[in-house]
């Protein structure tokens, strides 16, 4: 199987920028991506691209080849949608070409916009990753669905409130370093358990923000990254996409998260890697709960562990296992679609060294991006390593 | 309320309304709400319609304080999904005090009007 070197990475800055189009973001983050990476838009030979409401926020269809205009090419594209998986499905799908043989260098990335539809039309966007009918249609909305799961998992494993604000505070610590993230605000566990309730238990500290922002990777074969003399040291070696029913009643747990384990089965699997090989973590933390059954639905913890990880230091910056040093969704921000490719550009450069948190990661060889669709009703796992 | 109907969905809540709620089960066990013509779980696509139980039980809750535009006049607001024994339902709580509302509690489905649109919410109150 061809090895899939990761080139390049790009990102604008994650934030509100409600007065900035789609095309002008990714076009930032893409083509940086590009240069990064030294490669010229005509060598492109696919775009993948994810974007979750961008029918809704901005009333444009049809947006891979407008995308790919923005990269300075004409090459095929596709739009990819799984709602907060959008880019991390685009990822695996690039991934894909370039094993297939069909693809030497791909983009793959995405982008959306969301502050320019207001608090209320974003919430609305975003109940759209769950059942229209049976559950936006019974007052479900995305915090409350997660809140759901939390409550859920509180009555069968144990946990605080609390335990969820230690995972809020470190991931907020962790975006100070970052010029990228949404929110660069220290944080303590008093604000976050006293900050308004949006869906108990959650209050707004256990919320990622709602954000603009678009994030880009550039993968090729081992062949033209040596024939182009590209600095590629980092290989995705592993990918797994995992999927579960829609509606959370249709499940057989509300606190396991299925659709990530068998992504990361897949893709540790793929990569010849056990759990324990891992050393760095960007897990999906759209709400604090998540990055709980993240961490279990991987493998990295067992079931009803991860709910203490932030507050007994684990996965803190100076802990074993580092998760979310970006900052997460949590504070380096949420533009839906550009999520899981934002994800994966945080591993890569965590472990060649050039990210701003990389030093708490130094000997690290091998990283796992896992990004979530919805409820976990979609799921990537991607394993990065570094190659000798 | 708008015109648009949904087919299945909409009969589901009127039988829910008629207190001739129902579901449908696969040869596994499998408890659905309609429309479904396969299980997601087994694939099974012999599916038996059974009466949904009289009460069930909430296995989590939430009170929704920032909703979606639907539901801005009713929050603050409790979603609990429902175990009613072979089949959940996702629904509005109404008729116990918003902060007394706990896993365990029996629980009667039910379709009213939410209070923002008037659209049909399907909603759960105190068993008997």
């Amino acid at each position: 199987m061809t090895q899939v070197q990761l080139a390049g990475t790009g990102m604008t800055t994650f934030g509100s920028h409600p007065d900035r189009t789609g095309r002008d973001m990714f076009a930032d983050a893409g083509l940086a991506a590009l240069e990064d990476a030294g490669v010229p838009a005509g060598d492109v030979d696919e775009l993948f691209y994810g974007n979750f409401v961008g029918t809704l926020s901005e009333g444009q269809g049809h947006q891979g080849p407008l995308m790919a205009e923005a990269l300075g090419t004409t090459v095929p594209s596709r739009r990819i949608e799984s709602a907060c998986a959008s880019s991390g499905l685009a990822v695996h799908d690039a991934v894909r070409a370039i094993r297939s043989g069909e693809s030497d260098v791909v983009v793959a990335g995405g982008m959306e916009r969301m502050t320019n539809m207001g608090t209320a039309g974003a919430t609305k966007g975003l109940a759209s990753a769950a059942d229209d009918l049976y559950e936006v249609r019974s007052g479900v909305t995305f915090p409350g669905a997660y809140a759901l799961m939390a409550r859920a998992y509180f009555d069968e494993y144990g946990g605080t409130h609390e335990d969820l604000a230690h995972i809020a505070v470190k991931n907020h610590d962790n975006a100070l370093a970052n010029d990228h993230a949404h929110l660069q605000q220290e944080i303590t566990v008093a604000d976050a358990l006293d900050a308004p309730e949006i869906a108990s238990p959650f209050t707004l500290y256990d919320a990622c923000p709602i954000s603009d922002g678009a994030a880009a990777i550039v993968l090729t074969t081992p062949e033209y990254a040596a024939e182009h003399d590209l600095e590629a040291d980092v290989a995705i070696t592993g990918a797994g996409h995992g999927g579960d029913t829609m509606a959370l009643h249709d499940r057989q747990s509300l606190s396991k998260t299925p659709a990530t384990r068998d992504a990361a089965v897949d893709a540790y699997d793929d990569a010849g890697i056990e759990p324990s090989d891992i050393s760095v973590a960007e897990v999906h933390d759209c709400f604090t709960i998540a990055e709980v059954l993240a961490l279990e639905g991987l493998g990295l913890y067992s079931h009803g562990e991860a709910i203490g990880a932030a507050r007994r230091g684990e996965t803190r910056r100076d802990g074993e296992l580092p998760v979310n040093l970006s900052g997460g969704l949590k504070a380096k921000g949420h533009p839906v679609g550009a999520t899981g490719a934002a994800q994966v550009a945080a591993i890569a450069t965590l472990l060649d060294g050039t990210h701003p948190r990389a030093d708490a990661v130094d000997d690290a060889t091998v990283g796992v991006a896992q990004n979530a669709g919805g409820t976990v009703a979609s799921a990537t796992v991607h394993v990065l390593e570094v190659m000798e | 309320m708008t015109d648009v109907t949904n087919g299945e969905y909409d009969a589901f809540l009127e039988a829910l309304a008629a207190g001739e709620g129902y579901y449908r089960s696969c040869e596994n066990g499998h408890g659905l709400l309609p429309p479904r013509r396969a299980c997601p779980h087994c694939g099974d696509r012999n599916l038996t319609e059974r009466d949904l139980p009289s009460a069930g039980e909430i296995v989590t809750h939430t009170t929704v304080s920032v909703p979606t535009p639907q539901f801005e006049d009713d929050a603050p607001y409790v979603t609990a999904v429902v175990d009613f024994g072979g089949v959940r339902l996702t629904g509005v709580v109404r008729g116990i005090d918003q902060t007394a509302v706990e896993i365990g509690d029996r629980v009667t489905a039910t379709v009213e009007s939410n209070e923002t649109d008037g659209e049909r919410t399907i909603v759960f109150r105190p068993a008997e």
